[in-house]
């Protein structure tokens, strides 16, 4: 695997990307149908799933007692009685972090310490649109606080204007800033509008150094939906193929359910091989997801559908 | 839970099984043999030879095939025959209703249908489920429709039906043959495959909770004995076969009555070409869906990929890594990708090709994983190294391999996608519209997927060019297969009253036979004398010989090639009409001469002839395609293509007007044509070809060969350059051999019996059905969005 940060701005590659969205759409509507996993197969799967949780809270009247909530969830996303029945200690499954605002990280790092990481949204979220020296200092500000990781927001307008050089260079001081800290470039994908313009920014943000390409804000009308996802996973396989870097996925937005998050697993697997399935290269921003895998793992345990009043929220 | 820990540490899929416990049941509860199903009812069959009924996937037992003898087959054929005249006048509406209950039947027993089918064709339960169930139900809605629109009064039921199906497709292909069928009102006979007939039965049961009317609706199983059985029997009016190219060849020719409607749904090897503009990630999905959809054994399978060069090594990595993807199982497990292969003869025929490939030199790759061997699995495979001389290139093989072949340009494309006997299908991918809709009509194939494979809809047609067999299912093009037209006939004879002879000339006259727009003398250096209807000497014309024929489909198959305009083709024929009627006097006086017609009555088959080329003039611009409405978001277009090059081969009947119907039908279309005039009315051509001089006809497109009767009938009908041949004659043992020797390369044929036809005839549907006969429909999909 290359350890290699960033890569020269290929314009010929992005310019001659292909995406056809019948072709595209035919693939994911058939994946679905071609995988499923059931029984304690799920269980493990769903598991699974919640290690890669980027449990979020992103709202604009968050405080700390919603955020101290949200970080006991993190750290015990499944109800003890449930443990006990999977033969599950509690150390076994936590989520793959928080993410939050910056102005919250500081409560975050008090009940969490080191034992989960701390994402902070950054630069300008969700628009992305201040200027650019502030957008930078968030950067550093965020990690002063204790941001394990930054989700940055991209400048849409670059990917509409087709400015790739701008969008790269952008993406690329983004990165120098964060140092060795991982960032998560945003695409926004419901402001691009064509899939071939998602593919096209997934591109230029690789190149530019982002450690993950991510799907949305979850402020747009369109978030993580399996067309859009499966075009950035094909961009990460070609961009791995071509330069033997791995670069992470975060779908955000929408995945609320058991049965979406499997399938957004499966295009994964499918899509990457079952290595990129684990928090290093796979997160998935989330807020009501885990109750929903929780409720299945109280089924299994119990053969009862559950009532959702038993069990905590975040 | 132990598993669940290490199932975390180390994701799998892990079996996901569809229930099958009702299925099992049904199966375990069925006669052994099974029983036939004739007038509602199902009785026991007659014959005494039986068969295993094996699942595919644990290579169990699951029961004993009747199968049925003659005996049972004249019961069946008796019952529909019974049934026919009720059933054909029963209103659209009332047909519709019957339809109506069956499909939704299909959908409320979906599941149970879906699992039956698996257990008994091995197929995935994902593609049972997905797409053959839904597409059953599909088709009888679709074709309720139809019944209840189609009031035309002109195109009749046929009868009783024959059909005969594979089994790929079981329930599929018998929704396909049965519901246009009773839709339009005719009855049928239909044998589901020996190692398929499962769901047929089971259908059967649903026909018997619909009510159906005693006979409409007959299914009897067998082998290909009982194949033949109702191949050969009299009172069947029309075949309907789909399966292997060898056995359609086989019907055909051992198909003693050629008033008897064939249609064909054959072999291929059909292509699937790779651009270098193409979404490559969503081709390789798309090699997937073509080659590994259903364990291959598909008619259109895209068996034969083409990529081009500059991406060839990068596509073939794609694709090797895709193919580590799939996995290979029990049919019934919800994640499977491919099935179990249907029968241990089939799984036999694919290693064997396999492995001759593999002597040849060709390289055969393999995922890493290896197949479950408790079933008939045989694991999706590559072949590259391949040329278009390889064997592997042009063998059907109907199992899960590919075999890879590289291309330059455009053209190269073309060339190597057509360089089989076979048309089928094709699949063309690139984000460049302008090359799919360019490359589109240059494949010699009937259904063209554009950036997309395997799409069926009910509202589109489905069928071949060349040696993949003739005739369309789905669509209204479909609905035409499962209608009749009878040619108008005459009332009353025409008179024969003239006493006028001809009127030699001092000099001789000197006709020549017309190839290639020029005058030729004819090979053999022979000629035949031509009479008046006094039996007085008019002159000599030349007799074609088998090696005129050869000269003149060498030259008119490459001038075919030089596409002229709809315009310039109408301007043409109008060009012709105009010119001719500076002829009227040599025309009408030849016409009466030869054939004793009085004045008045040549004079109108002149008039009526100027009339005619001005209709097919007009319809060169106007016989159009249609736009199918199948549920995508997309175009599918239904595109009237020309034959090629058509032989016709007239007789002495209307010689002037029948002539000018079948050369100004042929090239409104854009047909090139060898036209074999009556013997005794030769002169007709002979006088013709000036005429098409002047009228700027494009040198090779329309050619008159002049010889006895029948002489010519082997050589044009066994020529595999001649793509389709019609004979007017009202011999059944001319019109016989003609078909029979169509097999050569399975052109086209029109051979109705042409006893008294009323060549007068201008009703449009009687002057469109010589358009129908010279073109073909290919049906190109088109999914878009961006």
């Amino acid at each position: 695997m290359s350890n290699k940060i960033f890569f020269d701005l290929d314009t010929s590659w992005i310019n001659n990307v292909k995406i056809n969205l019948s072709a595209v759409e035919r693939r994911t509507s058939t994946l679905v149908k071609r995988r499923t996993v059931k029984k304690e197969f799920q269980v493990a799967w769903l598991l699974k799933a919640i290690t890669l949780i980027d449990l979020t809270t992103l709202s604009g009247d968050d405080t700390f007692g919603k955020v101290e909530r949200l970080c006991q969830k993190a750290l015990n996303p499944i109800d003890n009685m449930i443990l006990q029945n999977l033969n599950l200690n509690t150390n076994d499954v936590k989520v793959g972090a928080i993410c939050v605002y910056h102005h919250l990280i500081k409560d975050c790092k008090k009940i969490i310490d080191k034992k989960l990481p701390i994402a902070a949204v950054s630069t300008g979220f969700p628009a992305g649109l201040s200027s650019f020296s502030t957008r930078k200092k968030e950067i550093t500000d965020s990690i002063k606080d204790g941001a394990d990781e930054i989700d940055i927001v991209i400048n849409r307008g670059f990917v509409l204007q087709n400015n790739w050089k701008k969008l790269y260079d952008e993406v690329r001081s983004f990165k120098k800033t964060a140092g060795k800290t991982k960032i998560k470039a945003i695409l926004g994908v419901g402001d691009l509008e064509t899939l071939r313009n998602v593919a096209k920014a997934s591109l230029v943000c690789m190149m530019a150094g982002a450690d993950f390409i991510k799907t949305s804000t979850g402020k747009e009308s369109t978030n993580a939906n399996l067309n859009n996802s499966l075009v950035m996973l094909r961009m990460i396989r070609d961009f791995y193929n071509f330069t033997g870097k791995k670069i992470g996925f975060k779908p955000a937005g929408g995945i609320s359910t058991s049965k979406s998050v499997l399938e957004f697993l499966i295009l994964v697997a499918e899509e990457l091989g079952f290595e990129w399935v684990n928090p290093k290269l796979l997160r998935i921003g989330a807020s009501s997801l885990l109750i929903d895998i929780e409720r299945q793992l109280y089924h299994f345990t119990s053969g009862r559908y559950a009532n959702k009043e038993k069990l905590a929220i975040s | 839970m132990d598993k669940i820990i290490k199932n975390f540490n180390k994701l799998s899929y892990g079996p996901a099984p569809e229930d099958s416990e009702e299925v099992y049941e049904w199966i375990k509860n069925l006669n052994k043999p099974n029983k036939i199903f004739i007038n509602n009812k199902f009785v026991k069959s007659s014959g005494t030879k039986k068969l295993d009924i094996i699942n595919p996937s644990n290579k169990k037992i699951l029961g004993k095939l009747s199968v049925s003898s003659k005996k049972d087959v004249d019961n069946a054929v008796r019952a529909a025959k019974n049934a026919f005249p009720k059933w054909s006048k029963l209103t659209g509406f009332e047909r519709s209703k019957y339809l109506y209950a069956l499909a939704r039947m299909i959908q409320k027993n979906s599941r149970f249908i879906s699992v039956l089918e698996t257990i008994d064709n091995g197929k995935p339960i994902r593609e049972t489920r997905d797409i053959d169930v839904p597409l059953v139900a599909r088709h009888f809605y679709y074709h309720a429709g139809w019944s209840s629109k189609d009031t035309s009064s002109n195109n009749k039921p046929i009868g009783v039906i024959g059909q005969i199906i594979p089994w790929n497709f079981p329930l599929l292909m018998l929704a396909w043959k049965i519901a246009p069928a009773i839709a339009t009102g005719n009855t049928v006979v239909l044998k589901p495959a020996e190692y398929t007939s499962l769901t047929a039965l089971y259908f059967a049961e649903l026909c018997q909770r619909a009510n159906l009317p005693e006979g409409v609706i007959n299914i009897i199983t067998g082998d290909g004995s009982t194949g033949e059985h109702i191949t050969s029997h009299k009172e069947i009016k029309k075949i309907a076969f789909t399966g292997s190219t060898e056995v359609g060849k086989k019907i055909i020719k051992n198909n003693s009555d050629p008033n008897t409607k064939l249609t064909m749904e054959l072999g291929g090897k059909s292509p699937f070409i790779v651009f270098e503009d193409a979404d490559l990630d969503s081709a390789v999905e798309g090699v997937v869906d073509a080659i590994w959809f259903n364990q291959g054994q598909v008619c259109c399978a895209g068996s034969r990929l083409l990529v081009q060069e500059s991406i060839e090594k990068k596509f073939i990595n794609k694709l090797k890594k895709r193919m580590e993807k799939l996995r290979v199982g029990n049919p019934l497990d919800k994640s499977i990708d491919i099935g179990a292969i249907v029968a241990p003869v089939q799984l036999q025929k694919i290693n064997s090709l396999v492995k001759k490939a593999e002597r040849e030199g060709n390289k055969l790759w393999q995922p890493s994983w290896s197949c479950p061997t408790n079933g008939l699995f045989y694991p999706p495979s590559l072949f590259t190294n391949v040329t278009p001389a390889s064997f592997i290139a042009q063998v059907e093989i109907f199992g899960p391999v590919l075999t890879c072949l590289s291309f330059r340009t455009p053209s190269e494309a073309v060339t190597i996608a057509n360089n089989t006997p076979y048309g089928l299908a094709a699949s063309i991918w690139s984000e460049n519209i302008n090359l799919t809709l360019d490359i589109a009509p240059k494949i010699k194939a009937g259904v063209i997927w554009i950036n997309s494979t395997n799409l069926f809809d009910a509202a589109c047609g489905f069928g071949g060019y060349k040696e993949s067999g003739f005739g369309r299912e789905g669509g209204s093009e479909g609905i035409r297969a499962y209608t009749k037209y009878e040619l108008p006939v005459l009332n009353k004879a025409r008179i024969k009253t003239n006493k006028s002879i001809y009127k030699n000339k001092h000099i001789d006259k000197t006709p020549k036979l017309y190839i290639g727009g020029k005058q030729k003398r004819p090979d053999s250096g022979y000629s035949f004398p031509i009479f008046d209807i006094k039996n007085k000497f008019i002159c000599d014309v030349p007799n074609a010989n088998r090696k005129d024929v050869r000269d003149t489909v060498e030259i008119s198959s490459k001038a075919k090639d030089k596409q002229i305009s709809s315009f310039n083709r109408s301007q043409i024929l109008f060009y012709l009409a105009e010119n001719l009627q500076d002829k009227e006097n040599n025309f009408v006086e030849l016409l009466s001469s030869l054939t004793g017609l009085q004045k008045n009555e040549t004079k109108k088959e002149f008039d009526i002839s100027k009339e005619r080329i001005f209709y097919y003039a007009s319809m060169a611009d106007k016989f159009e395609g249609s736009i199918h409405n199948p549920p995508m978001r997309g175009l599918t277009l239904a595109v009237k293509e020309p034959i090629g090059l058509i032989a016709s081969i007239l007789n002495d009947q209307f010689p002037l007007l029948s002539l000018i119907t079948v050369l100004s039908a042929n090239f409104s279309v854009g047909n090139a044509s060898i036209i074999i005039p009556g013997e005794k009315t030769s002169l007709i051509a002979s006088e013709m070809y000036q005429l098409l001089d002047t009228s700027d006809v494009p040198s090779g497109y329309v050619n008159f060969l002049t010889t006895k009767q029948n002489s010519l009938n082997k050589i044009l009908s066994e020529h595999e350059n001649i793509d389709g041949i019609w004979l007017f004659s009202q011999s059944d043992i001319d019109r016989r051999k003609i078909i029979k020797n169509t097999i050569s390369n399975l052109k086209r044929y029109w051979c109705p019996n042409s006893k008294n036809i009323d060549w007068y005839n201008n009703e449009e549907i009687f002057l469109n059905e010589f358009l129908y006969q010279s073109t073909q429909i290919k049906n190109i999909w088109i999914p878009y969005g961006e």
